[in-house]
């Protein structure tokens, strides 16, 4: 099993999708092709009457291999350097595990 | 990534990069096959921001982009646009060489020349207009907030000697003047919501606080950036604890975070912030100290909004009465409080008096130049600075008479000295007060973008005798009224310098591009032709130079090649100015207005015989004003709502751009759609009296019902170039349906929000494919 993975903080992502183009230039991908791809939640009332969701969710693909050259030359993953909204971080399962107690709700962790 | 608390609240830092990996002490290294840059990126092509990047080159071509995780800005973060920028750099229709139209205007036949001709055309076309209408026929127009506003001004007034410089028809000059001018007279300054961006050391900078609210007023800021400020700042802020309000007829993302979500009817914004005022002042819940030793007018803006009432606003605004009165206690009891306000307070004809609510709101709780409330920047915008440096040469009958001087004395006397675009348009139609020979475009789209009432723009562009476009692309401006083609730099093939508030840093050089040069060598290749005593300077970087010696707004002792050294520089801007004396020339504690105070009660308006403090009036055409019309036009009809990847008209023509954004969207709430038998992802067709366009409908549950939108910018340069066909530039433009000349008062702003409208499925319609 692998010992790093990717933790998402769902409540931030903005859907600004620069995870999305910093990945394909980073993988040398081709139009159409993803290593990471962000989902998109429409708005819609909750059940309140009053507040809404709205969200967006980063989902990695099985392109992703954690951008392990980088990270090898002492760099962070593209996607986590380059998200507008800081939501992505990288690290050993053991301290996204750690991370996610603590942010305590709407977050996720990825292992590829 | 480092995390710390903040506030009780853990915070991402974003500060544990690789120092190897990124030299905090090298603008320049190697990184296996790439020679890294580490540099700040602006237009072309846009946007208003100006990121730090790194520039990976190899073999003289930039093959990719990514953030500068030492960048104070940004941190590291970058957009879409710019880490596909080599899309735009490199892309398969830019032109790089100057041309000149060989067919009719439209034909887009050219044939390639060289710098020295296309100059000559130019050269022989100002002279012709000098010795045949006078200087001021010649009409000089740009795109907003490029890096290009200076540069053009520059070749205006010192080049071609004329004061006739402005956006590209943008009506009612509707963006950010005329807050810029109610900023102007109401405080003597401009602020900015403060998010800690001024500071060196951002968020833990010991003088700043966290904003306990923040209020988007009719923006989207993670999308738009708009005016310098840094969109996801408030995604930062929100993470150390910000709370938000925001007053849009959509759920954006932020309003869908917002403890307050008001969403009006488009128009009526001045309504409600009068009633939030007209509650605040009969609570008795405003600042008091504030407004008595601070304040202006008090009494007069109290009785403007007398008749407010929550109850009567709620009816105009088409909201819910106790929004408006929790919205208000809440901006009284919550401090501080940061105001975003976006460009819709423009985009409505009486933009001054909206501006002037929103700050009489923040005036009376004490909300200016407050740690985390809204600080006052009168400083940092270096392209005045600049603007100011290279024209001090220039005679008086120079910038006399400018256009728009004679529609209202705000133009002739007032703060900002730009030709008033909607005046500049009535002179091509009418020839009053005089005729224009010439224009030259600097990186302004005009019809496919700003210029409202696409196609007369259109119709008066083309009975311009001359017109020379400076521009990336050949645009469908370009192709239906250019004579000649200057091609530009895009910002990696830059030299030049970027202050709007903090940092001051400098871009430069690390690619060419075919034969294309920026906008200052453009401005300085010409002026040496035409005023050659007022352009000294070798080249442009001994231009920058000069003018670096005397920014008004930055303490930096240096020039550009030690800037690219230093990377940022800030100059401090502190809190409570007002009390210190560093508003005013004499060194008095207050403001710089007539009064030393925030006028509530603009005397600088009143002395023009213009409305002084806050008003309420309906647009031109909506539901209440001619209910007769919006029997057949139903739905509010608001245009320009931005997205991650496109910055106005450009980025078309670029793949990744296009791979998410195929085409031109509008919004409608589902059960709007459900009446009319419309359905997620139909083609439809916008119309009101003044045009039409078609739009792929996107049903969304978070707009207002009997509100529309449409998305502006919209060119196709996958389709046929030449006319009729203009890239399909009148087919999805939603300056079809928006107006010229309906401004208000003050002069300032336009109804490009709050238009009326109806909608119907295209039947039939299938454009040709996307790109």
């Amino acid at each position: 099993m692998q010992s790093y993975g990717l933790l998402i903080d769902n409540r931030y992502c903005t859907g600004c999708r620069s995870c999305e183009v910093a990945c394909r230039n980073e993988r040398e991908l081709s139009l159409g092709q993803w290593g990471i791809k962000v989902l998109e939640l429409k708005p819609f009332k909750l059940a309140d009457g009053k507040h809404w969701e709205h969200r967006y969710v980063p989902v990695p693909t099985a392109e992703c291999d954690l951008c392990g050259e980088r990270v090898a030359s002492g760099e962070q993953p593209s996607c986590v350097m380059h998200c507008l909204a800081s939501v992505i971080e990288y690290g050993t399962l053991e301290d996204l595990a750690g991370i996610m107690a603590e942010k305590g709700e709407m977050t996720s962790i990825f292992i590829p | 990534m480092d995390r710390s608390k903040y506030n009780g609240v853990t915070v991402d830092l974003r500060n544990d990069f690789s120092e190897e990996a990124y030299p905090k002490d090298r603008h320049v290294w190697q990184d296996d096959e790439y020679t890294v840059y580490r540099n700040c990126v602006w237009s072309a092509p846009g946007c208003h921001q100006g990121c730090g990047v790194l520039y990976y080159v190899k073999d003289g071509k930039l093959e990719k982009v990514e953030g500068d995780p030492n960048s104070t800005v940004q941190n590291g973060r970058l957009c879409m646009r710019c880490l596909a920028l080599p899309e735009t750099v490199y892309n398969e229709t830019r032109v790089t060489t100057p041309l000149k139209r060989v067919g009719e205007r439209g034909e887009n036949k050219w044939e390639r020349i060289t710098w020295d001709e296309a100059y000559d055309i130019v050269e022989e076309n100002v002279r012709r207009v000098w010795d045949e209408l006078g200087p001021k026929s010649i009409l000089c127009l740009f795109g907003t907030g490029r890096n290009a506003t200076w540069q053009l001004p520059f070749l205006g007034l010192v080049g071609f000697k004329t004061p006739n410089t402005c956006g590209g028809f943008l009506a009612g000059d509707a963006c950010y003047a005329p807050r810029l001018a109610a900023m102007n007279a109401f405080m003597g300054n401009s602020f900015i919501a403060d998010l800690a961006q001024v500071h060196s050391g951002k968020y833990d900078d010991d003088r700043w606080q966290v904003p306990a609210y923040i209020v988007m007023w009719g923006c989207d800021p993670l999308k738009s950036n708009s005016d310098g400020f840094y969109g996801h700042w408030v995604v930062d802020a929100m993470k150390r604890g910000s709370k938000l309000m925001t007053i849009d007829p959509r759920v954006t993302w932020l309003g869908a975070r917002s403890d307050i979500l008001i969403r009006l009817r488009p128009g009526t914004d001045t309504a409600l912030a009068m009633a939030m005022l007209h509650v605040i002042v009969e609570e008795e819940i405003y600042d008091r100290e504030f407004v008595e030793k601070w304040t202006w007018g008090f009494e007069d803006m109290k009785n403007a909004v007398s008749e407010m009432t929550p109850a009567r606003a709620a009816e105009i605004c088409w909201i819910k009465e106790d929004q408006i009165v929790r919205a208000a206690r809440t901006l009284a009891a919550e401090k501080p409080w940061a105001m975003q306000w976006g460009v819709a307070i423009d985009h409505c004809k009486h933009a001054t008096a909206l501006a002037m609510a929103i700050m009489s709101l923040m005036a009376i709780t004490g909300q200016i130049d407050r740690p985390g409330s809204n600080i006052l920047v009168d400083s940092g915008y270096v392209q005045a600075d600049i603007r100011a440096a290279v024209s001090h040469n220039v005679p008086p009958e120079v910038t006399q008479d400018r256009l728009g001087n004679d529609w209202s004395p705000l133009r002739k006397y007032g703060h900002i000295s730009q030709a008033f675009t909607d005046a500049a348009l009535h002179a091509i139609e009418t020839g009053e007060p005089y005729p224009i020979g010439m224009v030259f475009i600097s990186s302004t789209n005009t019809f496919a973008n700003m210029a409202a009432e696409a196609e007369r723009v259109y119709r008066a562009l083309k009975k311009v005798p001359f017109v020379a476009i400076a521009d990336l692309w050949l645009t469908p401006t370009a192709v239906a009224c250019a004579d000649v083609f200057l091609p530009v730099a895009t910002s990696p093939e830059r030299d030049g310098i970027r202050g709007w508030w903090n940092p001051l840093r400098a871009i430069y050089k690390v690619i060419d591009v075919g034969e294309a040069k920026t906008d200052e060598e453009i401005a300085l290749d010409l002026i040496k032709r035409l005023n050659p005593e007022d352009a000294k300077w070798d080249n442009a970087v001994e231009l920058i130079d000069y003018v670096m010696e005397d920014l008004q707004s930055s303490r930096y002792e240096g020039n550009h090649a030690s800037l690219i050294e230093d990377g940022e520089f800030y100059t401090d801007i502190d809190y409570f100015k007002y009390e210190t004396g560093r508003l005013r020339a004499d060194g008095q504690p207050g403001f710089n207005t007539a009064s030393g105070r925030v006028e509530l009660f603009c005397l600088n308006f009143d002395d023009f015989d213009l409305p002084a403090v806050t008003y309420w009036e309906e647009p031109t055409e909506s539901p209440v004003r001619t209910p007769e019309l919006a029997e057949e036009y139903p739905f509010v009809l608001t245009t320009g709502q931005r997205s991650y990847e496109f910055f106005h008209s450009e980025h078309r023509q670029v793949k990744t751009m296009r791979e998410f954004h195929p085409w031109p969207v509008s919004e409608m709430n589902p059960e709007d759609a459900a009446e009319l038998g419309l359905e997620d992802g139909d083609w439809i067709e916008i119309e009101n009296t003044h045009g039409k366009g078609k739009f792929k409908l996107s049903v969304n549950p978070g707009m207002r019902r009997g509100v529309v939108n449409a998305e502006q910018g919209w060119w196709f340069p996958e389709r046929e170039g030449a006319e009729p066909e203009l890239y399909g530039v009148f087919e999805s433009n939603a300056n079809c349906l928006t107006v010229q000349f309906d401004v208000g008062p003050h002069s300032y702003g336009s109804p490009y929000k709050n238009m009326l409208c109806r909608v119907k499925k295209a039947v039939g319609y299938h454009p040709p494919a996307s790109l």
